[in-house]
């Protein structure tokens, strides 16, 4: 795959984003990448699409539910224990 | 993105529990149920059932955390716990289960084949519908609030297997090796359900922006 097509780039932008292209496509890839406008934006998108993935991320736990649990964790503890 | 989430004393924290030391589980709860509930959300019906999920894998955790032999990682184990929780709830219903489907993932293009010039044409495979560039303010354009819903939309249509991984990869910022773990793929097969998906979400947001 010396020459390749748009359409087949698309196939290649996630092995490219992970790390898991062989090197001689690689090499094809990021070439292609170079020259091509128009993959050169699919690829930008992509990683905004990742960015926006990202962010969905939302770590907020209400303390009632973590005390209770916790309560829970101890009573649990209690009962093997004796 | 891998290396997105703190390392974690895992060896340090299993002990904690092992020993009944509540803040090692406090510490737990806080670390995972965010994502517990996401992550079930994701799959699942309706919010309240990935609460009720949620809390269910914790009661599970801490009648069985003894038993926790640390072959697996902590976490794929709580995770795991938390796919069965989801599994045998009946919220399950509108998708059944965070089960991957390899088969054909390599099969779907990840763009619409009517955008690429068709074979026997010059420029054959090349684009004749070019994505157009999302310009402007691009930060505020792709993380306002619209734009996480079109997001979001995409993630939930997508088949369960596709689903899971960008849920547990792009989302939640997994390993790909904690991924394959807990869903029981291979990395082959875990590369080809992210394609598909993350194609998939990258297509949504085309179509949210305007970008064409």
């Amino acid at each position: 795959m010396e020459n390749v097509s748009c359409r087949e780039v698309v196939e290649l932008v996630t092995d490219f984003l992970e790390g898991t292209l062989a090197i001689d496509r690689r090499d094809v890839f990021e070439r292609h990448i170079a020259m091509c406008t128009w993959c050169e934006t699919y690829l930008y998108q992509m990683r905004h699409t990742l960015i926006v993935l990202g962010g969905l991320r939302e770590d907020d736990v209400p303390a009632p539910l973590v005390d209770s649990l916790a309560l829970a964790f101890r009573a649990e503890r209690e009962r093997v224990t004796g | 993105m891998d290396g997105a989430e703190p390392a974690v004393d895992e060896a340090a924290l299993v002990a904690g529990l092992h020993a009944g030391e509540e803040s090692s589980f406090r510490d737990l709860v806080l670390r995972y149920h965010a994502a517990i509930v996401r992550l079930v959300r994701l799959g699942v019906a309706s919010p309240a059932a990935a609460e009720e999920v949620a809390t269910n894998t914790w009661r599970q955790v801490i009648r069985d955390i003894g038993d926790f032999d640390g072959r697996s990682s902590l976490k794929v184990w709580i995770f795991g716990i938390a796919l069965n929780q989801a599994r045998g709830c009946g919220a399950g219903q509108r998708r059944t289960a965070l089960s991957p489907d390899p088969d054909g993932a390599r099969a779907t293009p990840a763009v619409d084949p009517d955008r690429f010039t068709p074979e026997g044409q010059r420029w054959a495979g090349h684009w004749c519908a070019p994505p157009v560039p999302w310009t402007g303010s691009p930060a505020q354009r792709l993380i306002g609030e619209a734009a996480v819903a079109a997001v979001v939309n995409a993630i939930e249509e997508l088949p369960p297997g596709p689903r899971a991984v960008v849920a547990l990869r792009d989302v939640e910022g997994w390993k790909t090796a904690e991924v394959c773990a807990l869903l029981g793929i291979s990395e082959p097969e875990q590369g080809a359900l992210l394609h598909r998906g993350r194609s998939r979400v990258r297509a949504r947001l085309e179509d949210h922006l305007g970008g064409r």
